[in-house]
């Protein structure tokens, strides 16, 4: 299978794992039981994004295990709107709108944000409901 | 019978509608939606880190405030605060660790004592009014109209707050089965509508309205049916720019459940509060002859 290239934010590239570090910290902070996982793609099959991700769900599992930790530089983690409709559907009982969250924490954890407010337009700002912009910024912003 | 409601920030400005149609049927109805003292925004997306108790102090709060009025029981119209309210009571329940730990973070607040029920309004309809209830009430049925129900996520997922079947909901195609309409049914009425990335990613959200409402208006449907404010949104709001995307695309109205049952009891039409959706719903409601032409 072709390489997935995965574009690189400097400041996530930034962040280093020892082996088994990526891991331990998604496990840490999501409580889920990652090697459960056996790849059926079922996570991915059902999820609404998936024609925007670069990597599908379940290798977003399987790049952390494997210590690729510039699954952390995939648009994929930001995609996920937690819907839990993978949550809902794993037949292994994975929560991984949670394993999302956790990688998304890495991130806002170390003070790199996704989402800058003052680009928002102004009138954008004016008619959205505000339940989206709480939501945005509880998930984009550290 | 009054019952204590939790608006939450959203029913106060671009969902004005939602909230005055629901109070309008719930009088119709014989109850009375009495708002709770001193709420404050519920956090609107649950916390998914394990070690993240502060995002729960938000929803927390709410519950204890209505414990304080002496209530067991809240009702919410927002499909979000009702997902974030119940996951939160879930959790405190079920954790007694962290219910000490948030209680003991609170300095002005009483310790919550669990005595509390979330309850989404759908579900107060549903079950304690009835739906063969409203059926016996309506005195302008939908006849003739086609209705695709959207469900989205917050009422379904996760499944241990979820007011119906994940997989196979039948809330609102029954109710619509109760006001006449004719239900049409989607497989995309469970997928997420793309939610807060109206935001940052908005012609994704077209497409995922263009998506979700095509199918159902290859399939006959008129208008859509849903319950939550930023799903209206954006199939509304993003789902008419997509139009500018799609050749021969045309958004079809959106409804809250509120405002179809206000229009099926033959209440006064200025309570559903139409002019706030982009897609004018009051034509296809006049064409049918269910709405009077003025």
């Amino acid at each position: 299978m072709k390489k997935k290239i995965i574009p690189k934010n400097k400041e996530i590239s930034k962040i280093v794992f020892k082996k088994g570090e990526l891991a331990q910290e998604v496990i840490d902070l999501c409580g889920e039981n990652l090697y459960g996982c056996y790849q059926c793609g079922t996570c991915s099959a059902g999820c609404p994004y998936i024609e925007d991700m670069d990597l599908t769900p379940d290798e977003v599992i399987r790049y952390i295990l494997l210590d690729r930790s510039e699954v952390l530089n995939s648009k994929t983690i930001w995609l996920c709107s937690a819907c839990f409709t993978c949550a809902e559907r794993c037949p292994r009982d994975i929560n991984i709108t949670k394993i999302m969250e956790a990688l998304r924490q890495i991130i806002l954890r170390r003070k790199i944000d996704r989402t800058r407010t003052v680009d928002i337009p102004k009138k954008e700002r004016e008619i959205i409901p505000q339940i989206a912009f709480v939501s945005l910024f509880r998930k984009n912003i550290g | 019978m009054k019952l204590l409601y939790f608006p939450g920030c959203t029913l106060k400005t671009s969902a004005k509608n939602l909230e005055k149609s629901a109070f309008a049927i719930a009088n119709a109805l014989g109850h009375e939606l009495v708002e709770m003292d001193d709420w404050t925004c519920c956090g609107v997306v649950s916390s998914l880190s394990d070690d993240d108790l502060m995002r729960h102090l938000a929803p927390l709060r709410n519950l204890i405030y209505v414990e304080d009025q002496g209530e067991n029981k809240v009702v919410t119209l927002c499909d979000m605060c009702c997902n974030t309210l119940k996951q939160t009571n879930l959790r405190v329940k079920n954790k007694k660790d962290d219910l000490e730990t948030l209680n003991a973070f609170m300095d002005d607040e009483n310790d919550y004592k669990c005595t509390v029920d979330v309850v989404h309004f759908l579900e107060f309809l549903r079950d304690e009014i009835g739906f063969s209830t409203i059926k016996k009430m309506v005195k302008n049925p939908l006849k003739g109209i086609k209705i695709m129900p959207y469900y989205g996520c917050m009422l379904l997922r996760p499944r241990e707050v979820a007011i119906d079947d994940a997989e196979e909901p039948k809330i609102f195609s029954d109710l619509l089965v109760a006001l006449g309409a004719e239900v049409v049914d989607n497989p995309f009425k469970i997928e997420c509508c793309g939610s807060y990335h109206t935001i940052d990613e908005k012609e994704l959200v077209s497409r995922r309205a263009h998506r979700i409402t095509n199918f159902a208006v290859e399939r006959g449907a008129e208008a859509i049916v849903l319950s939550c404010p930023l799903c209206r949104f954006n199939l509304d709001y993003r789902g008419k720019e997509a139009e500018k995307m799609f050749d021969g695309y045309k958004q079809i109205p959106i409804y809250y459940y509120t405002q179809l049952i206000a229009v099926a009891l033959d209440l006064d039409p200025g309570v559903c509060g139409f002019n706030q959706h982009v897609v004018d719903p009051t034509l296809l409601l006049k064409k049918k002859g269910v709405l009077k032409k003025s």
